[in-house]
């Protein structure tokens, strides 16, 4: 019990300082790297303005155009659960919130707790549904990398070690709740290295999408 | 050749560089030039989650995976993450790196040019937002350094440059064209007049396979009283060096364009009926000669419509058959124009549909983006176009309706290959078919 008591401090200590350092400088690193590079100065005669179309785009990518869910419905939707999911349960569950109090003094009304187990359970199914879907699709197998599934396991166990801790299935709890700590380090710690940047810099390229196609008089 | 002696620099003198490697050198450079914050942003999105693959009429029709856009992107992506990030870098110094090589190279050349024409559809669906298809515009400038153009390209590039015309054209093709459309419009074809409103440019296809787009903007322009002409120091707007992907050679293009028009004093230029030509001089031309123009540049339709506009187009009859309309990709979805063409369509046709998917979100002929300049591309460009034909089968039209004369070629020889009966026309000659004739 001790030795999982320390452990869970160490998570919550020295390892989550550790980890907040890295994903920061690390994601400060990545966004200075687009925005230092710009872009060239554009002389042809624009139609319409930048900004708008691109803040547009930002957000309307967010869902799919009614053509392609038609023809990947699977691929949008399961991709939307876990999504939604995944950030219901960080941003509403209760000891999140008070971690982010703790951190910012921000606070917000959390779920009732059975509304998150449940999101929590649809969440994990429908990660696991990526996954199969990943190594079935053919065009998701062959530009799929190693990277692709070490992110999905860091994210699955992430979800998964939450659930168990929240339900006290691995004993002693300390143990379970300094693993689901530490995976989510984890996941902070490699998010300016793979894909998990796209939490940032999608919004990024969504707005330089939008802005190129709107100069030219359509909306992207 | 100012990359080659950086190459020769850099290089230890440990051993000497073969040629094949200088080109690789200088085919990487060219790659990283094209990076910047766009392309940083996209590919640090990218999830790897294959919608961009929906979108794409070469992997659609041919079910092949290799063929998913994203894919297509590799050596860039390499370049990116090897020489533009840290992490990239960090994998360098413990050799985890992986690099672009020739073979590679070799390999991605029918990813990057056969199988994609630049159609930019992929672009509007990528939940991430890449522009997926300006990354392959800029992969194509590192591949003709790097010494992987298809052959195809390469001729079209060189006639291009040679002769003004990568179909090798010259002007006195062009002025037999003029004379014939003198005789059978009874008006006269403007050349070389100064001072008009517009310079008008043609494409090679058009003046060779649709001769009858001259003499149609011939009639309008006549009709509408608009004052235009014809250059012989410029006739061509196509730019093939922009298909390739070489911006020195599409920069002389444009040159060409440009002196042209300061030659004659003209305000305005008008680009055909043609996709690429339109956003070569409309859109990257001013970038590719580092200067705004000291004209403004339309396309035909955008002129057309705004003649509609102001009254100046005067119309009789209707057309009476199921017509139909493809929107070319570059006219459309890359350059907005998707409005003018289906004003004109209400114009004069009286039983107009749309395909299910059209304006920005139209699919792609199969022959854009310098596919049709590349024989051995033919197989694939028949596959992609399987996708039009099911758009056209689903509302069945007499007739289909186009404004560029590559999709038109392609439209007209798909049709044929599947054997479905609907001829191809293009919207201009069928406007001027139905001016009021003046008294």
């Amino acid at each position: 019990m001790s030795g999982s008591m320390e452990f869970l401090l160490w998570t919550k200590g020295p390892m989550f300082n550790i980890a907040i350092t890295i994903f920061a400088i690390g994601l400060l690193v990545r966004i200075a790297e687009i925005v230092m590079l710009g872009r060239k100065k554009n002389f042809a005669e624009a139609r319409a303005g930048e900004w708008l179309p691109g803040l547009r785009t930002m957000l309307t990518r967010t869902v799919a155009d009614p053509g392609t869910f038609q023809r990947a419905p699977f691929n949008v939707v399961v991709g939307w659960i876990w999504h939604i999911g995944f950030l219901i349960v960080l941003l509403l569950f209760l000891p999140h919130i008070a971690l982010i109090e703790s951190l910012t003094g921000l606070s917000w009304p959390a779920l009732p707790n059975p509304i998150i187990s449940l999101v929590t359970a649809v969440t994990l199914v429908a990660l696991l549904a990526t996954l199969v879907h990943r190594m079935t699709h053919p065009v998701k197998r062959r530009i799929s990398t190693v990277e692709d599934y070490i992110v999905w396991a860091v994210v699955f166990a992430v979800v998964l070690t939450g659930w168990l801790a929240y339900y006290r299935l691995v004993h002693p709890y300390p143990l379970i709740l300094g693993m689901h700590i530490l995976a989510a380090e984890i996941m902070l710690i490699l998010l300016p290295f793979t894909k998990l940047t796209h939490i940032f810099t999608a919004f990024i390229a969504r707005w330089y999408n939008g802005a190129a196609f709107g100069r030219k008089g359509v909306q992207s | 050749m100012s990359e080659l002696t950086l190459a020769q620099d850099r290089t230890t003198p440990q051993r000497d560089a073969t040629p094949s490697e200088l080109t690789l050198e200088r085919g990487l450079a060219a790659f990283r030039a094209e990076v910047d914050g766009p392309v940083a942003a996209f590919f640090s999105s990218c999830v790897h989650c294959g919608i961009c693959a929906q979108a794409c009429p070469f992997y659609l029709e041919t079910g092949d995976p290799k063929y998913t856009p994203i894919l297509k992107l590799e050596p860039l992506r390499r370049v990116w993450e090897n020489d533009f990030t840290l992490w990239g870098k960090i994998k360098g110094k413990l050799g985890l790196q992986q690099q672009v090589t020739d073979e590679m190279l070799t390999e991605w050349e029918e990813l990057l040019y056969d199988s994609c024409s630049m159609c930019g559809r992929c672009s509007m669906v990528c939940p991430v937002g890449n522009d997926l298809a300006l990354m392959i515009r800029k992969s194509r400038e590192g591949m003709v350094q790097a010494g992987h153009a298809p052959e195809g390209l390469i001729a079209a590039s060189v006639r291009a440059i040679k002769t003004g015309s990568p179909m090798g054209l010259q002007w006195k093709t062009l002025q037999v064209q003029i004379e014939h459309v003198q005789t059978s419009s009874g008006l006269r074809v403007p050349v070389d007049q100064e001072g008009v409103e517009y310079l008008v440019l043609l494409s090679s296809m058009e003046i060779i396979n649709f001769p009858e787009y001259l003499e149609a903007i011939t009639k309008i322009f006549d009709h509408a009283g608009v004052t235009w002409t014809l250059s012989t120091q410029c006739f061509e707007a196509t730019n093939a060096g922009i298909q390739i992907g070489n911006k020195d050679i599409a920069a002389q293009l444009v040159e060409r364009v440009v002196a042209a028009a300061q030659t004659l004093k003209v305000p305005k230029v008008i680009s055909p009926e043609c996709g690429h030509a339109f956003t070569a001089i409309r859109w990257e031309g001013p970038n590719l000669i580092g200067r705004p123009y000291p004209f403004r540049v339309f396309h035909i339709i955008e002129v057309l419509d705004e003649l509609r506009a102001s009254g100046r187009i005067k119309t009789e009859g209707m057309e009476t058959d199921r017509l139909s309309m493809h929107d070319p990709c570059n006219l459309a979805r890359k350059s907005g124009v998707i409005d003018q063409q289906r004003n004109l369509m209400n114009l004069v046709a009286e039983n107009f549909v749309e395909l299910k998917e059209h304006g920005k979100f139209q699919w792609c002929c199969g022959a854009g983006g310098g596919v049709s300049s590349n024989e051995r591309a033919e197989p694939l460009k028949m596959a992609a176009f399987k996708r039009k034909k099911a758009q056209i089968e689903e509302v069945n039209p007499e007739r289909m309706v186009t404004m560029c004369a590559t999709c038109r070629t392609q439209l007209e020889e798909g049709l044929e290959e599947f054997n479905m009966e609907i001829p191809v026309v293009g919207l201009t000659e069928m406007i001027a078919e139905h001016l009021v004739e003046k008294n």
